[in-house]
Order: C-alpha cells, then sequence, then structure tokens
C-alpha cells in the first residue's frame, strides 16, 4: 500500500478496527506487505539511487576525481531540475491512466516563445512569461479535453498534439530564436551557496505542491480513482473528465516551466531542444522507474524524483568517464529494462489480493433463497 | 469461429451482425467500421492524388508507388500483431536502423553472403522480437518501457558501433531486393520486387491471423485473463506477436537498404509512423479489435495523403502537422464508430433489455478478423 491516496482512507478503518470482524482485519492484514516485503517502492528506489551514487563516486575516483565536488552535484541537480519538471508532469498524467508525448515539442516550443517575447529584453519578461505558460496550458488543455471528451487514447492524442505542434516548429523555425532576458539568464546561473541551483529549488517546489495536492485534495484523490478505474470512479460518482484535463493542464504547465529553465541556460530559443532531450521517453521511463503503474492509479511524485535523480547520476558518471554518447543510449535503455523489471516483479507480488484464498465469494442471493426453484443453469 | 463470442447471449433471435445478410450487405456494414472505413478513405485519397496528379494512375506509376509504400505497409502490419494483442512495439525503428547496418557491413560487396546475410539479419530479428516478448509476458515489465529500452539499447548500440555516419555498402544485387523488379510484365512494365513480398506478407498475414494463432492473440489482447483461463498460453502468444512484429522490420529494414542506403538513422521515426497506420486502420490501442489489412491500408492512407501534400506543393515541414491532426481525428471518430456500428440491433421483441447489463454485450472482438 504505496499510494498516498490510500494513506488517509485507511486511517479511519485502523482506528475502528477493534470493533470490526476479525475475518475483515484479517483479510485487509493479507493485503498489506509483510515480512522482508515491507520495504515500499519508494523506499526501494532510493536505496538503488543510494546504490548508484556509491557506485558512481567510486567510479569517478578511479578516474580520479571526486564526485561530490561543489561543481559536479551543481551539475547532477541542474540536469535533474527539466527532466524532474516534466517528470513530475508526467507523473500526474500517467497516474490519471492517460500518457503525454507531446512534452519535447511543448519545451521547445515554450523557449521559442519565450525567447521570441523577450527579445533580451528585461521588461518584457513578465509578457513573455505569461504567454509561454498560457499557451502551454492551452496546449494541455486541448489534449485534456481529447482524452477526457472524445475518447482519444492518451497516447494517440498526445502523440498527435505533439506531431502538429512539430510541424509548426519545422514550419516557422529554422534554428534559434531571439534571446533570453539577462535576468533570466542569471536566475539560471544562480544558486545557494553554489551547490544548489534555483532550478533545482523550482523543482522541489513543484514536487512538493504536487504531492500535496496528490495527497490533500479531492483532485488528488480523484486522480488516483480515474486513474485506477475510470469505470468504476465515474459509477461511484467521480465526474472523470476534470482529473483527466487537470493532468494533462499541469503537466503542459510544468513543461513550459521546464522550457522556461532550459532557456535561461541556453540564452536563445531552440526548436529540436525538447526532441533532443529525448524528454518524452525518458520521463516516462523515469515515472514507470519511480515505481508508479504505467497503467496508472498507482504511483508518487517522490519516487519519481528518485527516477529522475539515478538517471542524472548516471549521466554524470557517464560523462566523467567520457563514456561514448551513443553507448551512453545503451546503457541507459538496459538500466530501464533491468530496473523496472527488478521492480515490475515486486510489484505484481505486493498488489493487494483482491481475490485471494482468503476471500469467501459470497454465493448468488438468489440461489440461497430460492433452492427449491429449478434453473437450467447448474452452478457447479 | 465467431459463433464463440455469442455464447453466454441467451436471446434466441439474436445474430451476429458480421455473419448474416448477403455477402454486399456484410461488406457495407464491414466499410461503416473504422477498419473498412480505412479503405473507403484511401481510396478517396487516391482519387485526389489521381486528381491532382493524374498520371499517378497509370499502373507503372502506381506499382511504383506501391513498392515505395511497401516497407512502412510492412512495418505497420507487424505493428498491428503486438498492438491487437494489446502491446506496444516502439522498438521497430532501432531494429530496422539495425539490420540496415548489419546489411551493410556483413555483406560488403561479397555476392556469396547475401543468403547467409539474410539469414542472420531475420535470425536477431527473432531474437530481439523474443528478448522483447519474454521481458513483457515473464518479467511483467509494460511492454511500452521493454521496447522503449529495446530502442534506446539498440540505437545506441548501432550508432556507437557505426560512429553515427554512414558505413559499408552492400552489393548490387542485394539492393535489388528494395529497388529492382521483374522487367517486360505486360500492363505495368515494371513489376518491383517489394511489391511481391508486401503481397506475399499480406497474404501470410491474413491466413495467420484466420489461424488458432491469430484467433488466440485477438483473444490474448481483449482480454488476457479471460483467454489465459481459457486455455491459452498468453505469454507464448504475445512473445510470437513481437517476434512477428521484429521480423517485419527486419523485411522492411531489407527494403529500405534499397532505397535509402546504409545509415543508422534510416529508420528513424518508423515506430511512431507504424502505429500511426495502424490506428487509422481501424485497430483499437489496447487490443482486441481490428483487421490486419486494415493496418496496411492505414499505411497507404497516410502514404496517399502525403503523396496529395506533395502535389499540393504543401511545405514538406507540415508533414508532421498532418499527420498528428489525421491520426486524433481517425482515433475520435473511431472510437464513436466502434461504439455505434457494433451495437446490436435493438429489436422490440428483446424480453428485457436489463437483463444483459454487460457494459459490452456484444463485443465480437474475434470476428473483425473476416470482414
Amino acid at each position: 500500500m504505496s499510494t498516498p491516496a490510500s494513506t488517509p482512507a485507511s486511517t479511519p478503518a485502523t482506528t475502528s478496527g477493534s470493533a470490526e470482524a476479525p475475518e475483515s482485519v484479517r483479510r485487509r492484514r493479507a493485503a498489506r506487505p509483510r515480512g522482508a516485503r515491507r520495504l515500499d517502492s519508494t523506499a526501494l528506489i532510493y536505496l538503488v539511487l543510494v546504490g548508484v551514487v556509491v557506485a558512481s563516486a567510486v567510479l569517478t575516483a578511479v578516474e580520479g576525481r571526486n564526485f561530490f565536488t561543489q561543481g559536479n552535484i551543481w551539475a547532477v541537480l541542474t540536469a535533474m531540475s527539466v527532466l524532474g519538471l516534466i517528470a513530475i508532469g508526467q507523473t500526474l498524467v500517467i497516474l490519471v491512466g492517460s500518457l503525454d508525448l507531446s512534452v519535447p515539442y511543448v519545451v521547445s516550443l515554450a523557449t521559442l516563445v519565450a525567447a521570441g517575447g523577450m527579445k533580451g529584453l528585461d521588461s518584457n519578461v513578465p509578457a513573455a512569461v505569461f504567454n509561454t505558460l498560457a499557451l502551454s496550458v492551452l496546449i494541455g488543455l486541448v489534449m485534456g479535453l481529447l482524452v477526457s471528451l472524445l475518447d482519444v487514447h492518451g497516447f494517440i492524442a498526445s502523440l498527435g498534439v505533439g506531431l502538429i505542434v512539430s510541424g509548426y516548429l519545422a514550419t516557422n523555425y529554422q534554428g534559434s530564436h531571439g534571446a533570453a532576458a539577462p535576468d533570466l539568464s542569471l536566475l539560471g546561473r544562480s544558486g545557494i551557496a553554489g551547490i544548489i541551483p534555483t532550478a533545482f529549488i523550482v523543482l522541489l517546489v513543484c514536487a512538493l505542491l504536487v504531492t500535496l495536492v496528490l495527497r490533500y485534495t479531492r483532485l488528488g484523490h480523484h486522480l488516483y480513482a480515474v486513474g485506477g478505474n475510470r469505470e468504476v470512479a465515474r459509477m461511484s460518482g467521480v465526474r472523470t473528465a476534470g482529473p483527466v484535463i487537470a493532468a494533462h493542464v499541469i503537466c503542459s504547465f510544468l513543461a513550459g516551466v521546464a522550457g522556461l529553465l532550459l532557456l535561461s541556460r541556453t540564452g536563445v530559443g531552440l526548436p529540436t531542444i525538447g526532441s533532443q532531450g529525448r524528454y518524452d521517453l525518458l520521463s516516462i521511463a523515469a515515472v514507470v522507474l519511480g515505481g508508479t503503474l504505467l497503467a496508472g492509479g498507482k504511483g508518487s511524485v517522490v519516487g519519481t524524483i528518485g527516477g529522475v535523480a539515478i538517471f542524472a547520476v548516471l549521466d554524470n558518471v557517464m560523462g566523467v568517464m567520457q563514456v561514448n554518447p551513443f553507448l551512453k543510449d545503451f546503457v541507459r535503455g538496459l538500466v530501464i529494462v533491468l530496473a523496472v523489471a527488478v521492480y515490475a516483479r515486486r510489484s505484481v507480488v505486493r498488489r493487494p489480493p483482491r481475490f485471494g484464498p482468503d476471500r469467501v465469494l459470497p454465493l448468488p442471493v438468489p440461489l440461497l433463497a430460492s433452492p427449491s426453484k429449478p434453473t437450467d443453469q447448474d452452478p457447479a | 469461429m465467431s459463433a464463440i463470442t455469442s455464447t453466454p447471449d441467451r436471446r434466441d433471435t439474436h445474430v451476429l451482425p458480421a455473419s448474416e445478410g448477403s455477402l454486399f450487405q456484410r461488406l457495407l456494414r464491414g466499410a461503416v467500421t473504422p477498419g473498412g472505413a480505412v479503405f473507403l478513405l484511401a481510396a478517396v485519397l487516391f482519387i485526389a492524388v489521381v486528381w491532382a496528379n493524374p498520371s499517378f494512375g497509370e499502373p507503372p506509376q502506381l506499382i511504383r508507388f506501391i513498392g515505395r509504400t511497401a516497407p512502412i505497409a510492412i512495418a505497420a502490419m507487424g505493428q498491428y500483431y503486438v498492438i491487437v494483442a494489446g502491446e506496444f512495439d516502439l522498438s521497430m525503428g532501432a531494429v530496422i536502423a539495425t539490420q540496415v547496418v548489419i546489411a551493410g557491413n556483413y555483406i560488403g560487396d561479397d555476392e556469396s553472403r547475401v543468403l547467409p546475410a539474410i539469414a542472420l539479419m531475420l535470425a536477431i530479428g527473432a531474437v530481439v522480437g523474443l528478448v522483447n516478448g519474454l521481458c513483457t509476458t515473464l518479467l511483467k515489465v509494460p511492454s511500452f518501457i521493454v521496447t522503449l529500452g529495446t530502442m534506446l539499447a539498440l540505437g545506441g548500440l548501432v550508432r556507437y558501433l557505426t560512429g553515427g555516419a554512414a558505413t559499408g555498402n552492400p552489393v548490387d544485387s542485394f539492393r535489388e531486393i528494395g529497388r529492382g523488379g521483374l522487367q517486360d510484365v505486360p500492363v505495368l512494365d515494371v513489376l518491383p520486387y517489394p511489391v511481391i513480398i508486401l503481397t506475399v506478407v499480406a497474404v501470410a498475414s491474413v491466413w495467420l491471423m484466420r489461424s488458432p494463432f491469430g484467433r488466440t492473440l485477438i483473444a490474448s489482447g481483449d482480454n488476457p485473463d479471460a483467454a489465459g483461463l481459457a486455455g491459452s498460453h498468453v505469454w507464448w502468444v504475445k512473445t510470437r506477436a513481437f517476434m512477428l512484429s521484429s521480423l517485419a522490420a527486419t523485411v522492411a529494414g531489407i527494403l529500405l537498404v534499397g532505397y535509402a542506403g546504409v545509415h543508422p538513422s534510416v529508420g528513424a521515426g518508423y515506430e511512431f509512423q507504424a502505429i500511426t497506420a495502424v490506428v487509422l486502420g481501424g485497430v483499437v490501442l489496447g487490443g482486441g479489435r481490428g483487421w490486419v489489412l486494415s493496418a496496411a491500408a492505414g499505411a497507404f492512407a497516410l502514404e496517399l495523403l502525403f503523396s496529395f501534400l506533395n502535389f499540393q506543393e504543401v511545405e514538406s515541414t507540415w508533414r508532421n502537422s498532418v499527420q498528428g491532426l489525421i491520426i486524433i481525428l481517425a482515433v475520435a471518430l473511431a472510437a464513436r464508430a466502434w461504439t455505434l456500428g457494433r451495437r446490436p440491433s435493438r429489436t422490440p421483441a428483446s424480453p428485457t433489455p436489463s437483463a444483459a447489463p454487460s457494459p459490452t454485450p456484444a463485443r465480437p472482438g474475434t470476428e473483425t478478423g473476416e470482414n
């Protein structure tokens, strides 16, 4: 039971635990992980992260360098921030049972619109930022409406919207475009104590906000409910369109923010910066690595951040070891499959048994009530 | 076979829509499903292209177009197996790139290596599919992630080995498979080999989908639990679907060597294009519905659309946008059409309308193989 949504739901049940039948208590205990399996998926991903960090530190030391230098930590955290922001949004979208493949194009579009609007002047920053984020939200809204009202599969809706945006980008922007305002560039270089970049703080704040939304608001609980089973959620009285639209809007919004962060580093808008970063597939991989079920309904932002951190550390150590950039992809692919394979096996085992041996299925009532009535179908 | 789907239905008057009426009626009814509508769409687009450029309709031109479209159509049919089983295969482009590079480097100028090379490529394709399938079915990793991993790993490896640049050049006799053809054919002038290969693959696919394997595959995609309880080995059926997909990518790769030459970026984007074609063909993501030839027709519709845009002198950079718009429209319409076209005709004699509260009273997932 690692989903945050289930935590508040189970609290009232435990307070009244003494009053209920031992049968149901036993059933709930059976549903809970026990013994060695008590380790929950988020803890697992952070254990893996610690392992990766240790391995990276050793490998970096072999190269004769120190992993924990100020500059290196700064580099890792900076690398985390963009993919992290996108992955947070992707977590929401995946939780609600959809997918977002349009993020790289939204990121590119955001850098172009923002850079084009700023034209290197500080006075243009508020308007440009507003335009960028409003456009991102609009794209998310379109996808959310497609998925929720027109019943288009999230994969197709976001792929289609992404392709539309990419066609627009390819037609209207050939090379770099516009320029970032000096203030924004300064923001990209600023940080706390030379270790924690501002971009990373933005990431943490967003992660915290989204976690709070998921845990304590109605929207968050509905997200889990709709992702777990849309039909059941609908029959339970949840308006299913709202959470889907909200997830897509937040995801695109965060992609827009990620685009602004990228712009603060590059200084110019680039039409291919998103697709080169492969943010669509890598963010999905990070989300799944972080323990979120790809089918939706189970997972957490905290796990996603862990997954992103693993990628960032791996990338960093491969950079230090001067691994061929093409070979990096090979390693990345291998890590994704292996890690998810280990994780997926666990999550199958740990899923609470809904129809386990301890649960006695009730006999159909009409059969019990009227045994004398002959029925042509025998419940053998 | 389609009778199976009606077993729980005790309304005696009810006959499955796909098996009643004359052939013409059935064709008509099939044409309003997304799987049939794609043929109409392709026909309309074909007429539009011919209208824009009359010489396109001449047999030699047309057969060359079919030959050019063969790789993507074959890839779409491969992707179909995986999608109809409820999975994804994103590794297709990387597999194509791998095969192309293998062909370029292993064959080289040695004519005698052509046949061993083809055998090697098919073997590698099968192994990649096997790995994808086993990771998905036995390790229970979502296929999206598995094939994403394979895509990154294979693509990275190929680019690493080639340095990201074009290397090697297979002998012309190998390239002839992709670009050559039978000469002096009566009407067509030239009958390209890709067209022959496409026909063979299409016939084999139709046969395969009517075989027990195909039936089980659709059942596994529709409801893996039910298929498993009914006694089919879902893991092995799905694994074979992945192998077929990778093999189709291999064949597409062999054809592409003739057209595109040897470069590690040859297959880039093929996976999404194949998925687009399959979805355009009315195959439902999530599995269980769709016809294999509709997937191929989806590929043709897509290519015809691109040709049309070419003749209209729309900038080629807009291709992506059009592709995106088309798949959204196709899926949005298909989501409506599957529910409308498949709804059993509501006869007033129906005794208790509320007696069958199942949300999918007639969900003939298996019948679509026959329209």
